[in-house]
């Protein structure tokens, strides 16, 4: 009676996804096809002619991959600026999970600490970008003023001039929005760790240390790569920050892959057919970890269940043939 | 002997404390100071910023506004723009996405593993991939300086379907379903009525978040508006960049404060379930 009820209503199911398909094919799934061949053709200028496939399909790419210093040095940044900021990110919301978890501890106002931590990743990151280029300003900024303040300093400084300190200061504003997010994720998978593997450590007599290292770290390793490879795709495209704070200055050293593209479209020339091959490459590269983490949260669950069915079925078939099926 | 060991344990235990109190104060400190460098110096004039750092807000917020609305920077528009487009973003998307995850819960039909699967395959695929075929595709169409191509788009957002699934498995009882078919209620009807309220909380969770994104989001909006009636907030933060703002310290950080507050009024009305949030969803959006 049920399953044929279901069957009946089976339609519903398709129905109610039409909306998210549709909005999918025209909004996502067009434009990525779409990107993909304008990466094929001479599509620039402000108001493009008819796009031509190149004599050579290949020509952008090409350009892009082994001629383009440009291109090349945007992603060279982008992954340097990525790890500067993921590798203490990581590194301080370990640290604080492990206190903010710890029971002997008992820290107080965890509350107003998580709150605060948390605070800068929801403010608009342009605000940010903008805000910092402020208080580093030259000749006189919050920070130069700091710095004469304590005395650290006689003569101003101009931080932004510098190509390390200004590539350092992204990574720092990248560090500063996420660590606190990346603690509450880690704090969730740290709850989610079934209490009595805790409770027999106490009772076996580990210290803080070695619970943390043998019981935590590893329980956490799925979480941590998840982070990991969601920071990475996020990483990927990160515009705001570099394209607000200095514009890829100085000397081009905040200058990201997303903010190669955008440039090379939307700016300037109106290369729509380099930015595109460029966005190809930027995609591949994030199918790649897509699929990584695809792999990594497969429905672990659901998968043994089928297996498990199948067992059975294949068992039963035995059965019925009358075979004799164990010893 | 061992009471002393106790003693000792106690000791280190509290020197432990006061470490970690330390980091803990000096890392909120550091989330406060740059917020509060900028509201303070927003009340100040030019000639007090260029003096130094100062603690206590001072007396020229009016004429920093003066000169900050006197530019082209216009925060009523900018806001009034930016809250359509967010609104109509998160409408879309927790709306649908609600709707998609009950096709996929409820109803089984011969497509719904695979699906779900791609689903997951395409969420986290980045915006910034498609920008240049999906401008040229709404240039065609003549939406650019339009809303609706940063709203629409949201009613495709997989990685909320996959949030509001993981929901509805727990929260969905099939005997509601059935009792409202008995009662001959149709099948859209009873989504909307009896299905919908149940997804509330989750619903709300979401709606933050893709509120915030969508009203933070810089990318797109900066490659789709050219028209200054139509520009969000961030891209007016742009604007607090550009030369005409060069010795106005003061109107700048005004600017950016006049940015910020609708966000830190949401955050600390609503931080317990952002942080809730974070921790449930642990997907990026």
């Amino acid at each position: 009676m049920r399953r044929r009820s279901k069957l009946n209503y089976s339609r519903y199911g398709y129905l109610f996804c039409l909306p998210f398909v549709l909005a999918f094919l025209v909004f996502s799934l067009y434009p990525i096809l779409y990107t993909a061949f304008i990466g094929f053709t001479d599509m620039k200028g402000v108001v493009p002619k008819t796009p031509h496939i190149l004599d050579d399909p290949l020509e952008n790419f090409k350009n892009l991959l082994f001629e383009n210093e440009l291109f090349r040095m945007s992603l060279m940044n982008t992954a340097l600026i990525w790890i500067v900021n993921f590798i203490p990110q990581l590194g301080l919301a370990l640290l604080l999970t492990a206190w903010f978890t710890n029971k002997r501890l008992k820290l107080r106002g965890q509350g107003a600490f998580k709150i605060l931590f948390y605070m800068p990743n929801i403010i608009t990151a342009g605000t940010i970008a903008v805000l910092f280029s402020s208080l580093f300003a030259y000749p006189i900024g919050p920070i130069n003023s700091m710095y004469q303040m304590f005395g650290w300093s006689n003569e101003a400084i101009n931080f932004l001039q510098d190509k390390t300190t200004a590539r350092g200061i992204v990574a720092f504003i990248q560090f500063w929005m996420w660590y606190g997010h990346t603690m509450l994720i880690l704090i969730a998978g740290v709850l989610g760790i079934n209490p009595a593997i805790y409770e027999a450590a106490a009772i076996d007599g580990a210290n803080g240390f070695q619970t943390f290292f043998r019981i935590t770290l590893p329980s956490l390793r799925t979480i941590m790569l998840f982070t990991l490879i969601t920071s990475m795709i996020g990483g990927l495209q990160m515009f705001d920050i570099p394209q607000l704070f200095l514009a890829g200055q100085p000397d081009n050293s905040t200058y990201t892959a997303t903010m190669f593209i955008y440039s090379q479209a939307f700016r300037g020339s109106y290369l729509y057919n380099r930015a595109a091959a460029a966005s190809m490459i930027l995609f591949v590269i994030a199918a790649v970890l897509s699929a990584f983490l695809f792999y990594l949260m497969r429905d672990r669950d659901a998968a043994r269940l089928k297996r498990e069915e199948r067992r059975i079925r294949k068992a039963a078939k035995a059965a019925s043939q009358g075979g004799v099926t164990h010893a | 002997m061992h009471s002393q060991l106790r003693k000792s344990n106690a000791i280190a235990l509290n020197i432990n404390r006061t470490i970690i109190y330390i980091v803990c104060i000096f890392l909120a400190l550091l989330s406060i100071a740059p917020f509060w460098i900028m509201f303070v110096n927003a009340t100040r004039s030019t000639s007090e910023i260029q003096q130094g750092l100062a603690i206590l807000p001072s007396g020229h917020l009016m004429r920093n506004l003066e000169i900050l609305l006197d530019k082209s920077f216009d925060p009523i528009t900018g806001f009034v723009n930016s809250f359509i487009i967010a609104a109509g973003a998160t409408l879309c998307a927790v709306y649908f996405s609600s709707l998609t995850a009950y096709g996929l819960v409820a109803y089984n039909w011969k497509l719904r593993q695979p699906f779900f699967t791609f689903i997951i395959l395409v969420m986290l695929i980045p915006a910034q991939a498609s920008a240049v075929g999906f401008y040229q595709f709404m240039y065609k169409l003549g939406w650019t300086n339009n809303h609706l191509p940063l709203i629409l788009p949201a009613i495709a957002s997989p990685a909320i379907v996959f949030f509001m699934r993981q929901y509805l498995i727990g929260a969905l009882s099939f005997e509601v379903v059935e009792s409202a078919r008995v009662d001959g209620s149709g099948e859209f009807a009873t989504f909307n009525r009896i299905i919908l309220p149940i997804m509330m909380p989750a619903v709300a969770t979401q709606a933050i978040f893709v509120f915030v994104a969508n009203w933070n989001n810089l990318f797109m909006p900066l490659i789709l508006l050219t028209q200054k009636e139509k520009y969000t907030l961030p891209i007016m933060v742009s604007l607090l960049r550009g030369d005409i703002y060069r010795t106005e310290y003061g109107s700048i950080y005004l600017g950016l404060s006049l940015t910020a507050i609708p966000l830190f009024i949401i955050y600390f009305l609503l931080s317990r379930y952002i942080i809730e949030g974070v921790a449930l969803g642990s997907v990026k959006e």
